[in-house]
């Protein structure tokens, strides 16, 4: 990043930790270190404190792998859910997405990642051995794969049903189709085949209902 | 900054890596320009009109425009997507490895009309071949051929003389069969003669034939060896993407093991539960 030589050390090496986070480009980087600059001690002191916290008091759940304060995660230990289906994701952010629909009553694993075999990435970077560790005793009989719909997101299901298929668990896949809001004009090929495979039946609307 | 006018060409996706939090770099290899780089923006957002057509293993028409240091892709249309590359991992498997071989053979800006051909038409087989495996072998002795590597198969490659099908070896470094008396001095690895055949039947066939010849799990083991020899001489290095292969093959044993220790430990509970 190019620094000007009017800035002063001490703010450079913020600007440069910010640049640094996902998703910010050298511009937001230096206007998030001049408000830090110029907010109240206690504000900067709030930020410092959480960042340390979540670095010290984070873990993973020594059950579905997903990050927690408490091990096991409240999700692992909510007696209302269900053992017997285990929705597999690449990454925490995917559990907090399905928790926000609503629409998964039963367990979590997280793998942190994806097979990714052009990058040397494979499943013994993952969490696989521990998501191999819960089934096949009776109580888990559906794995639910909802891996991206892409390359590596392929890769790692296909490469994870090949394994489970011969533990004697069912096995689906989430479905992908179109997103809502998305204009079937511009969907791909591959979206459009697997939307028109997964059709559904419309209930037909009558008048006199 | 002088503007270039955008220029459109076909390509295939080779691979993708992400950029930042939306984009992605997209190695597109084109039959006149070889390999481009070319970041494609938005397409990790769920409504990007480009995301689905930036695909590694497609084919597509690119428009392509200079960007700051990178180039751009402004649009995108898919010419073949080919869904059993994706949907099936075994295909997948092999069309990754002869996507590697090209992704690493080939230089910016070098016409690879030939090559583009090549593995345009082997990913066009590998969608519907019975033996997915064949298609890269097949691909990989013209791909070979093409890096200026081919292998020699008629002649000992240490004394010149001509080789019969019995008892021959296989140097990579000397790039083909070893004639048995000069095997027989430590030349080159074993050359069986079912794969001294199927060799040079895949040199002179279609992908299509190739795929209808039976090749037992030795002879397969072989073959494999040596062309990953043979690559390994042209590209120096191993490929990343055979370890994905190696893994898949060990699967079901995986699986297997896991079960039988989920047993035992079930059995256990049982034990404990009795006492
Ligand atoms: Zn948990
Ligand atoms: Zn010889």
């Amino acid at each position: 990043m190019q620094r000007s030589p009017a800035t002063a050390p001490t703010i450079a090496r913020l600007i440069e930790a910010f640049h640094r986070l996902p998703g910010i480009g050298p511009k937001s980087a230096q206007r998030l270190a001049y408000h830090v600059l110029r907010a109240p001690r206690a504000e900067a002191e709030a930020l410092s404190e959480a960042l340390l916290e979540v670095k010290d008091s984070t873990r993973l759940c020594g059950i579905c792998q997903n990050i927690t304060d408490a091990d096991p995660c409240a999700v692992c230990l909510d007696p209302q859910r269900s053992d017997s289906t285990i929705c597999v994701v690449e990454e925490p952010l995917d559990v907090a997405a399905i928790e926000r629909a609503g629409v998964h009553r039963g367990r979590y694993h997280v793998l942190h990642g994806a097979i990714s075999p052009m990058d040397g990435v494979g499943p013994e970077d993952l969490k696989v051995r521990e998501l191999l560790a819960r089934l096949g005793d009776a109580t888990v009989e559906e794995v639910i794969l909802a891996m991206n719909p892409n390359l590596e997101g392929e890769a790692t299901a296909g490469y994870l049903s090949r394994v489970i298929s011969v533990m004697g668990v069912r096995i689906t896949r989430i479905a992908h189709g179109l997103p809502v809001g998305a204009d079937v004009e511009y969907a791909d090929e591959r979206t459009l085949r697997a939307a028109m495979t997964h059709r559904v039946e419309v209930d037909a609307q009558r008048g006199d209902d | 900054m002088p503007r270039i006018r955008p220029i459109r060409t076909e390509a295939i996706v080779l691979r993708q890596r992400p950029l930042g939090d939306a984009d992605r770099i997209c190695v597109l290899f084109s039959p006149n320009r070889g390999r481009i780089e070319a970041v494609a923006k938005g397409v990790r957002k769920p409504l990007s009109k480009l995301s689905g057509h930036v695909e590694p293993l497609s084919r597509g028409q690119f428009g392509l425009a200079h960007g700051r240091s990178l180039e751009v892709v402004t649009d995108a249309q898919t010419l073949d997507s080919w869904p059993a590359l994706h949907e099936d991992v075994d295909r997948m498997t092999e069309a990754l490895a002869m996507a590697e071989l090209v992704d690493r053979s080939t230089d910016f800006d070098v016409a690879s009309g030939a090559l583009y051909q090549l593995l345009r038409h082997s990913l066009d087989e590998l969608t519907t071949s019975s033996s997915p495996r064949s298609v890269r072998w097949w691909f990989v002795l013209r791909f070979l051929d093409q890096q200026g590597y081919r292998p020699e198969l008629d002649s000992c490659v240490r004394c010149r003389n001509e080789v019969g099908p019995e008892g021959n070896g296989f140097s990579a470094v000397d790039g083909g069969v070893v004639c048995p008396t000069c095997h027989g001095s430590g030349v080159g690895q074993r050359l069986s003669s079912a794969v001294f055949r199927l060799l040079r039947y895949m040199r002179r066939s279609s992908c299509e034939s190739t795929a209808q010849v039976r090749v037992d799990a030795d002879a397969s083991a072989e073959l494999e060896r040596h062309l990953r020899l043979s690559l390994e001489q042209a590209l120096d290095g191993r490929l990343r993407s055979s370890g994905f292969a190696e893994s898949l093959a060990r699967a079901e044993t995986i699986g297997r093991s896991a079960a039988s220790s989920a047993a035992e430990r079930v059995q256990e509970e049982q034990k404990h539960a009795a006492i």
